[in-house]
């Protein structure tokens, strides 16, 4: 966690040379809970700035307690390090609040892959009914709720009926 | 301390606190997917008070340059009588039905209070709203739905709601009593008087009751009334939560992780 601090990361001889270059290595930062999901396909990277060798970045919490927002500042940081990009201002930003409707198409298939079933409902009709479309390991439709909560804030836990096994969703928030 | 920031530590100290109580069920709930979702709660919490610390944090710091205060100051370096929380908050779990019902009227509350505050002309205190409202809709939901199973479940748990109705009736006048930072921030169209969210707060908890099976008790202990947690006047029970939760940093001052 701490190799940017003391230099004992393995080093990339790649030059930055601008904003784009900085949004593609930090495209490849994951989070630390669902390491199937980097943080541009959760839609919690709000902005890049880079200029006189300073980069500002602005990210955004899924949950307001989430514990995976420090460990995913420390990444951020120890990545560019190995570009040798070492003057980093990382904001939290809460407005607009983030939604799953931030996450990517690909980070939705991601997630399934992974096993856990992906957010199903646009959350403008979160007033309605919201629950997984299909068991993400048989993709049997005969499922229930367990549990509101599941393991970390983000997910709820479910049952397949058919496969009987138990899942994650990822639930719209 | 300014009134905007009283009434910002106002907001902070009821998540904070509460967090606290929800967490001491951690490794306790009645069953394994229940201590989850309590602790899940507790999470968002005491996220929602960090980022309301922090903000009343920044303000505390323009007012009184030097000081350096942080968000963990203000919650581990404050006396009782400092904290302006609800007595609601600080009540002690007791069983699951006081528990449950505890966050039930707390997030009824907060979720009428965000819904206000998301209109209010300060942007870092809406930002904030935004987020949390959404956490607390899903509290409201899940508490919702426990005070429904309890109520309409066997007589067992429906006595236990009404004994845990009997336990904190007496604290739901003070969540609508206005305290100086409410006159304040009402005035100058940050906050907003709590008495004006009491009729939706009665007609949505009862609402509930009523699938519940649950009758309204109305408060018998007048005595407690006279307490008044927004003002620092708080029941017993704080002192022995901060004697627990802030023991670290007052025994090894400035440790962290």
């Amino acid at each position: 966690m701490e190799d940017w601090k003391t230099g004992s990361l393995e080093v990339n001889e790649k030059v930055i040379m601008n904003k784009e270059e900085i949004i593609h290595i930090l495209s490849e930062v994951k989070d630390p809970e669902i390491p199937v999901l980097t943080i541009s396909d959760l839609g919690i990277l709000r902005a890049v700035e880079y200029e006189n060798d300073i980069v500002q970045i602005q990210i955004t919490p899924t949950y307001s307690g989430c514990p995976a927002m420090e460990v995913i500042q420390e990444d951020i940081r120890t990545e560019l390090a190995r570009y040798g990009l070492r003057h980093i201002e990382i904001k939290q930003v809460l407005s607009p609040a983030w939604t799953t409707d931030w996450m990517s198409e690909a980070g939705k298939q991601k997630l399934v892959a992974f096993g856990i079933a992906a957010p199903a409902i646009h959350t403008c009709f979160l007033s309605g009914e919201d629950k997984p479309e299909s068991c993400p390991l048989c993709h049997s439709k005969n499922i229930e709720m367990i549990s509101r909560f599941g393991s970390t804030a983000c997910k709820a836990l479910y049952r397949c009926l058919d496969c009987q096994e138990p899942f994650d969703y990822f639930k719209c928030h | 301390m300014d009134l905007f920031s009283s009434y910002i530590i106002h907001l902070a100290d009821n998540a904070l606190i509460l967090g606290h109580r929800n967490s001491e069920w951690t490794g306790h709930g009645p069953i394994l997917e229940q201590d989850i979702a309590i602790s899940n709660i507790a999470l968002d919490l005491i996220g929602q008070a960090r980022n309301f610390y922090q903000l009343a944090a920044v303000r505390m710091n323009e007012m009184e340059p030097g000081e350096n205060i942080t968000e963990d100051d203000l919650a581990y370096l404050r006396d009782g009588n400092e904290f302006k929380n609800f007595i609601l908050v600080e009540q002690p779990n007791g069983d699951w039905a006081k528990t449950i019902l505890r966050q039930f009227y707390f997030s009824s509350f907060q979720l009428l209070l965000y819904r206000e505050l998301l209109k209010c002309q300060h942007a870092e205190l809406a930002a904030i709203c935004e987020k949390s409202i959404k956490e607390t809709r899903y509290h409201l939901k899940w508490s919702s739905e426990w005070v429904i199973r309890l109520g309409d479940g066997t007589s067992e748990s429906h006595s236990r709601m009404i004994n845990a109705q009997l336990d904190l009736n007496p604290f739901i006048d003070e969540l609508f009593l206005p305290a100086d930072f409410d006159y304040e921030m009402a005035e100058s169209g940050v906050g907003i008087l709590p008495e004006i969210l009491k009729e939706e707060w009665f007609r949505r908890v009862n609402g509930i009751f009523e699938t519940a099976t649950l009758p309204f008790v109305p408060a018998q202990n007048k005595v407690m009334q006279i307490l008044s947690g927004k003002n620092g006047v708080h029941s017993e029970h704080l002192g022995f939560l901060l004697a627990e939760m802030q023991f670290l940093q007052r025994a090894y001052p400035g440790c962290t992780w």
